[in-house]
């Protein structure tokens, strides 16, 4: 049986700035990130046989075709969850069924549509879903975003583990300290202090405004094809060693509350055991980490559950910021993460490739191996990057 | 016009080898299960869901435990973890959700086999369930009323305020300029309706298997959206068919006759709308069944001549039609001709199609019904079976970004 | 034609990429989107031209609304038509000379006698303070 391991690499990227009011249609933005993704990979964008995207957002794939001069796509795919839609463009190619696949997302999270913080965006979004009959046990008494949702399950992570609140503030630090010097983040110039984030309003107790990170405008893509290619391609290729997906039994997106413990990641250490067994490797080879922080206090229940620490010793690992920051045991989030970039999945792939190129805005001395991971409170995926030759 | 439109723009030398493709004949549907089709279920949508996929992976001879993989419609209403939860599934480790409705019932089937072939997931179940006939319905004009003040995108902005919002009369515009360019009689049309209605007949799960009609009966029903009648459409159904998709080699110890996949692809030309790709330099073809189907041969290494017996999406007879002129099964403009009388497509004819009852007659699953019906000709289960039947070609919707599949025993 | 009294209409939706086209239909101007560079024209209307893969070749330019029925259906039952119509109705495809296809409606004009290669010319309908549509009508000649 053929495996994915290392099959396929990532040829190109691009994205458009991140703003809170870009000023312009989706529809805009994605033909500007995907000529720019092309043109980085330097390849002609006829040569895509395969668009993946987010079913969520706000231009569909045929339409991106339609301006961008793709004719004629034999692989498409629009999963939701994360950065899914990765997974379904590595097995198209390793599997021989398309030959470069791109993958976009566009949204205008901030000026438009609260990408999923308020109920009425998320009914707009995917009206049909049963899943607004679930919200029913919810949404009378008054629970009805998503910090909300997560802060059930992030009290009862503080209460089991005993994580004080300057132990969570680090990650919003470090998120900005790395923020600081990356041209593309929201926050680029609005440093917060483990101080700041203490004194920051509480936006649904236990969840602070500096944990969650803000939604965006903004727009990226991403070139994808068989390693072999990537070779002959414009830019230092970053092989896909591997990628995965975990969903798992009474999960619910941000609301699992009928799990034997809430306060874990079960998606997430799924995903992760399957990542790690595919790419032949363990947590301790991983140079740099992009994990989920959409919500601060899931990355330390991500360090535990991806097996990079000890259950319960993720909130001590992130204590002071020494270890998760650029230079540190397992620098974290080097773009700033979504905590100080801006809320677009995707943009965590982007960050892991410009690591293994060696061309961040916090570059880490060693970037051989980046892993990314996605979708922190509901069906996960990740993935695993690595440079070549090593 | 119309050749020379597409072939400039189809170029297989930029695609993988039919060699490479590791989907070609590595994988197989080896379960198919359903609920009762009705026009009323009475239940959701995820309990019939959860109904149909137990009973494929038990027709496979499967448990729940062994299915690590979902495929769905992003038009689905039960979520994938919603399921997960129900059936009790414990490691799923892949999904995928495609768009574009019924253009995605083979594509479900290809993301699953490219799964199982590239060893990310062992055992994948593609499902749709839906209350079309008794909840919303997808195909009506008033569906919008009180519910949007807007079109809902740019792109319908230029169709819904001049009164024009469903896929009947999205495809009618199609119909007429055909009928127009190819001289088409009216008349004929009605056959391939007819032979549906004798193949539903013949099958007791068919929503009208108790309601004969003849061609006279087709030329007395209402003309809805004129050129298009009542009976060129298909049937609104309650029901859910879950599918399931392993590799060759674990096939080959279950319990059912495994249908390879022999190839499965999708496709999405230049220009492409959901129904209303009304500004490409020719109207009266169905381009991406055209590149589907090239592709879909190209992979196979065989032509429409070796298909034994076909599934089209068939929403309404007319799309049924022009796609056995894009897949090569007859000329251009000589569909309707090729089903006059209704003898080459009946089961013991030159092509026999939809031999469930299709969409038309069947039940309206958004082509999952037909998939399970080519897994039921390899098998020489049907109840309108054709003899010998070892290669199947299904496709989806037309019209829209779609796709299809060849299956052989 | 005729509307239903009391059911809305649905009303284009306006954004960057279509806005100068549904002002200039209000202002009864009829506009059609052009890459001044590659001289093609584009329904609907996108950001970037496909072709060159420019963003600011994109411009609109004035059209005469000339063109002919190049297809159409006609709304015979309530089942399928829009309520706010009076049924039967017709839509229209038109292909203008610039190339590109329209959906619209037309003015003056019993579904009956809409044919296929009919010449027609673009009109203007004010349908309330906010909704101007753009339709045709039938070019005696």
């Amino acid at each position: 049986m053929a495996s994915i391991k290392d099959a396929t690499a990532v040829a190109g990227i691009g994205m458009t700035g991140f703003s809170l009011d870009s000023g312009r249609t989706e529809y805009s933005l994605a033909c500007e990130a995907i000529k720019a993704a092309a043109d980085d990979a330097g390849i002609d964008l006829l040569d895509v046989d395969g668009i993946v995207t987010d079913v969520s957002d706000g231009i569909d794939a045929m339409y991106v075709q339609k301006a961008v001069g793709i004719d004629n796509c034999t692989y498409a795919s629009d999963s939701h969850f994360g950065t899914a839609p990765m997974m379904n463009a590595v097995t198209a190619i390793a599997a021989g069924i398309a030959h470069t696949v791109l993958y976009y997302r566009s949204v205008n999270g901030s000026s438009q549509r609260r990408a999923g913080s308020d109920f009425r965006a998320a009914k707009e979004t995917k009206d049909n879903s049963l899943d607004l009959i679930r919200y029913d046990f919810y949404h009378p008494f008054g629970l009805l975003t998503p910090e909300g949702s997560i802060g059930m399950i992030v009290r009862r992570y503080l209460h089991e583990s005993g994580a004080r609140p300057d132990q969570i503030g680090a990650i919003t630090a470090v998120c900005s300290e790395h923020a600081a010097k990356n041209p593309h983040a929201t926050f680029y110039d609005a440093p917060i202090t483990v101080d700041d984030y203490l004194e920051s309003p509480l936006l649904v107790d236990p969840i602070r405004e500096l944990d969650c990170a803000p939604a965006v405008d903004g727009a990226l893509a991403v070139v994808l094809t068989s390693a072999e290619r990537a070779r002959d391609l414009r830019q230092p290729p970053a092989l896909v060693m591997s990628v995965a997906q975990g969903t798992s039994t009474g999960g619910e997106l941000l609301t699992s509350y009928n799990r034997d413990v809430i306060s874990a990641l079960p998606e997430m250490r799924l995903m992760g055991s399957e990542l790690f067994e595919t790419a032949g490797i363990s947590p301790a080879d991983v140079d740099v980490a992009q994990l989920d922080d959409r919500f601060a206090p899931l990355v330390p229940l991500q360090l535990e559950e991806l097996g990079f620490c000890e259950r319960g010793q993720g909130p001590e690992l992130c204590e002071g910021g020494k270890e998760i920051r650029l230079g540190g045991r397992l620098p974290l989030n080097t773009n700033g993460g979504f905590l100080g970039e801006g809320f677009l999945y995707g943009a965590n792939v982007i960050e892991a490739v410009q690591q293994i190129r060696g061309t961040s805005a916090n570059q880490s001395s060693t970037a051989d191996i980046v892993l990314v991971a996605s979708g922190a409170g509901g069906p996960a995926d990740g993935l695993i990057l690595r440079r070549q030759g090593t | 016009m119309l050749s020379e439109y597409l072939e400039r723009r189809y170029r297989p030398e930029r695609r993988p080898s039919p060699e490479a493709n590791l989907v070609r004949d590595n994988t197989a549907i080896v379960g198919i299960g359903q609920t009762e089709f009705s026009r009323n279920s009475g239940r959701d949508e995820l309990d019939m869901a959860c109904e149909a996929i137990k009973n494929a992976v038990a027709d496979a001879g499967l448990a729940i435990e062994d299915i690590d993989g979902l495929e769905a419609f992003t038009l689905e209403r039960t979520s994938m973890p919603a399921i997960v939860s129900a059936l009790g599934i414990p490691n799923l480790r892949f999904t995928s959700e495609i768009s574009f409705g019924g253009g995605a019932s083979g594509a479900n089937v290809l993301h699953a086999a490219a799964a199982v072939a590239t060893g990310v997931a062992n055992h994948v179940v593609c499902y749709r369930s839906l209350n079309e006939a008794s909840g919303h319905r997808y195909g009506r004009g008033d569906g919008y009323v009180g519910y949007l003040s807007e079109a809902p995108t740019l792109h319908y902005g230029y169709y819904f305020p001049f009164g024009f919002l469903t896929p009947l009369a999205w495809a009618g515009m199609y119909a007429k300029r055909w009928m127009h360019e190819y001289g088409i009689d009216p008349d004929q049309l009605g056959w391939y309706s007819v032979v549906l209605r004798e193949n539903a007949l013949r099958n007791p799960k068919a929503v009208f298997n108790d309601r004969p009609m003849t061609h006279a009966d087709y030329l007395e029903s209402p003309m809805i959206v004129e050129p298009l009648r009542l009976f060129d459409c298909c049937v609104d159904t309650d029901g859910a068919v879950a599918l399931v998709i392993t590799s060759a080699e674990r096939a080959k110890d279950l319990k059912q006759t495994p249908a390879y996949i022999l190839a499965a692809a999708q496709s999405c030309p230049p220009e492409q709308e959901i129904q209303t790709s009304y500004n490409r330099p020719v109207m009266s073809g169905l381009p991406e069944t055209w590149y589907m189907g090239q592709e879909l041969f190209r992979v196979a290494g065989v032509g429409p001549a070796d298909i034994d017996v076909a599934q089209l999406y068939d929403p309404f007879s007319f799309g049924a039609l022009l796609q056995l002129e894009e897949l090569g099964f007859c000329e251009r403009g000589e569909s309707a001709a090729f089903c006059e009388g209704g003898d080459r497509i009946r089961p013991d004819g030159q092509l026999p199609l939809n031999t469930s009852g299709g969409l038309l007659s069947e039940a309206y699953i958004h082509g999952y019904n037909l998939i399970a019906e080519g897994v039921r000709q390899i098998r020489g289960t049907s109840t309108s079976q054709v003899e010998g039947a070892e290669l199947v070609l299904a496709t989806g919707g037309p019209g829209v970004p779609t796709s299809g599949l060849i299956l052989r025993r | 034609m005729e509307y239903v009294p009391g059911i809305p209409i649905l009303k284009p939706s306006l954004d960057a990429d279509n806005r100068p086209f549904w002002e200039a239909v209000r202002r009864h101007e009829f506009v059609l989107q052009k890459c001044g560079s590659c001289d093609r024209y584009f329904q609907p209307p996108r950001p970037m031209c496909p072709e060159c893969r420019s963003m600011d070749t994109m411009e609109w330019v004035p059209s005469a609304g000339r063109g002919q029925v190049y297809s159409f259906v006609n709304f015979t039952t309530d089942r399928m038509a829009y309520p706010a119509m009076k049924i039967p109705y017709s839509v229209v495809l038109v292909e203008l000379e610039e190339g590109v296809r329209m959906i619209s409606n037309m003015l003056d004009l019993e579904p009956d006698d809409v044919q296929i290669g009919m010449p027609v010319e673009v009109a203007f309908d004010d349908l309330d303070e906010d909704l101007t549509l753009f339709k045709f009508k039938k070019l005696e000649g």
